[in-house]
């Protein structure tokens, strides 16, 4: 079966964020960039399910010229062919944007099954594999913590609030991997000599047969900062009894949180 | 006049809280504007819920009440809402940031060709329009987000917009929505209930979390006992759940939930970064961890320097205390 992994390169969760000088994004200079942890599941996943059943994985990430060392990143873990959507209409445009680029290139290589992490770390819409599937006409399941393919159709496992469900879809579908699908695999060296030879093709706007209005956000960050400092803490001092005593009073009395 | 519309999530025969906020916010903000609040119920056997929906500010409710509609399907719920949505043309769409709405508001988005902004904490109007700040990075970062067009769509993080005080005398009037919403092709077959009385992290109002200095998941019972004398939801450092001490799904930071609870207790937690970016938000948070210099206590409100196994049994014991001697 033809499955379409799509990723997406995302800072690295241990970084330490600052905004840049226009006030609205962050400052990219030192950081350095990883494929989302959600998307190394969907992309475990497309592998498993191919090591199983058969078929080809393909990757499909939206982002500027530094998103290539992420496709690199799931071709070196065994992906098949990777497709890199960049122009800067891309960078400019909103979950819906970015979901509208990836549909009109998902669409013509007719996949069995597309799969994506349930959010980008980072932007954190968690929006895309529903867009996705609403602009491509699948059904979808998102957050799956198991995926089973039968024939012409998958149970998915999710989890919601005290309850756990299990849901069938008909494929093609798009299901959206939440951490607990998987243990991702780490590349091989064969794995990153493979994926050296592997094509990555990319495509732009105009060869998606998109204009800037198709492209146009609806949403608009007019300003990113750090959140407020909170307060300085307050330290309780004294034996374990004292401080227990102590941390009780303060949470009941001055707190009120109990 | 302008409508703001929210959907009313369902379940076990209830409107969920984090719902009956959404309606709350859209009444303070109808209210600035000048506009009406709608509101959609979707399910078998929930227009009896009307009133609540409508004690909270809904003036009008749709209800979607048919026995083929006991379980929730992505595509028929964002059906349902689109009529609405092309039916009332409202400003502003209100959906809870839970389990289900996280899952429904991007289908609904892209059907009704709206901008999202999702896990919203704060929304207020501006010259007409609405304006909203949303934690990115797992809160390392605030972002103020405005939209283009209509309606503005916003997933709004549970426990952080206050529930508004109920009016059972309010009149609602209800509408009753359109039968035909066709066959999903994704649906559920089966539903396990988890644990009997489990807290949901993201909506809990204690969380008690643990982490290393628990030294092992056989420690791990300190950490839920506690939680039980507080009537609290368990949370679990990234490090412990990637050792498999407990399941993912009690991991709070970046790569598990984002909290916002009215008390937060990091025990044995040093507060690595991805993890701090998870529960910053919280009103009050209490630290109790062996090293002093752990990064914990820089966003800690009451910091506790000491031995997780001496502190937290007695913090359980002296909790339980004071609630049975209050009830």
């Amino acid at each position: 079966m033809k499955i379409v992994v799509c990723v997406k390169q995302v800072p690295d969760t241990e970084a330490r964020i600052r905004i840049a000088p226009d006030g609205k994004s962050i400052a990219e200079g030192e950081l350095s960039w990883i494929v989302s942890p959600y998307d190394e599941f969907a992309i475990e996943e497309a592998l498993r399910i191919k090591e199983k059943k058969g078929g080809e994985v393909v990757l499909v990430s939206v982002g500027p010229d530094r998103a290539q060392s992420s496709l690199r990143t799931g071709l070196a873990m065994g992906a098949d062919s990777a497709l890199h959507l960049k122009d800067p209409l891309f960078d400019a445009a909103d979950p819906l944007g970015t979901a509208t680029a990836l549909a009109a290139a998902i669409r013509p290589l007719a996949p069995d099954l597309v799969l994506a992490g349930q959010q980008g770390v980072g932007g954190d819409h968690s929006q895309v594999p529903g867009l996705l599937a609403e602009k491509l006409d699948l059904p979808q399941v998102t957050m799956a913590v198991k995926i089973e393919i039968g024939e012409g159709k998958a149970t998915v496992e999710r989890e919601v609030e005290g309850a756990h469900e299990v849901w069938e879809t008909s494929l093609p579908a798009v299901l959206s991997a939440q951490k607990g699908l998987n243990e991702p695999r780490y590349a091989s060296l064969k794995g990153i000599m493979a994926a050296k030879k592997k094509t990555i093709e990319t495509r732009d706007a105009a060869a998606l047969g998109l204009k800037a209005e198709d492209l146009a956000p609806r949403t608009k960050t007019v300003a990113l900062e750090l959140p407020p400092a909170r307060p300085a803490v307050r330290m309780i001092t004294g034996d374990a009894d004292a401080q227990v005593k102590e941390l009780l009073r303060l949470l009941h009395e001055e707190a009120k949180v109990l | 006049m302008a409508t703001i519309l929210t959907y009313a999530e369902v379940r076990e025969g209830k409107v969920r809280r984090p719902s009956l906020e959404a309606v709350s916010t859209a009444r303070r903000l109808a209210d600035s504007l000048g506009a009406t609040v709608q509101s959609v119920l979707i399910g078998s056997g929930v227009a009896p819920l009307a009133a609540e929906v409508g004690s909270y500010g809904a003036d009008r409710v749709h209800v979607f009440d048919d026995a083929s509609l006991s379980a929730y399907a992505t595509e028929t719920w964002a059906r349902a809402l689109a009529q609405v949505i092309a039916q009332e043309k409202p400003a502003a769409v209100l959906v809870p940031y839970t389990a289900m709405g996280k899952d429904l508001a991007p289908r609904l988005a892209a059907r009704a060709g709206a901008g999202l902004a999702s896990d919203v904490v704060h929304l207020e109007v501006k010259d007409g329009r609405l304006e909203a700040r949303r934690p990115v990075y797992a809160g390392k970062a605030l972002a103020t987000v405005r939209w283009e067009g209509e309606p503005q769509m916003a997933t709004l993080r549970p426990n952080v917009f206050p529930l508004g005080t109920a009016d059972a005398s309010r009149k609602v009037e209800t509408v009753k929505g359109a039968a035909d919403l066709g066959t999903p092709r994704a649906r559920v077959v089966s539903v396990q209930a988890g644990g009997a009385g489990k807290i949901e992290l993201t909506e809990a109002q204690i969380i008690v979390s643990g982490g290393r200095g628990l030294k092992g998941p056989e420690n791990f019972h300190l950490v839920e006992e506690l939680a039980t004398a507080l009537g609290a939801a368990v949370g679990a450092s990234r490090a412990v759940v990637d050792a498999g001490w407990v399941d993912h799904q009690y991991q709070v930071g970046q790569t598990g939930k984002t909290v916002s609870p009215t008390l937060y207790v990091a025990a044995g937690i040093s507060g690595a970064i991805q993890h701090l970016a998870g529960m910053s938000s919280s009103k009050v948070i209490v630290a109790i961890n062996k090293d002093a210099d752990a990064p914990i206590f820089k966003v800690a409100d009451y910091g506790v320097v000491g031995d997780v196994f001496e502190v937290l049994p007695k913090l359980t014991a002296a909790a339980s205390a004071l609630r049975s001697g209050r009830s």
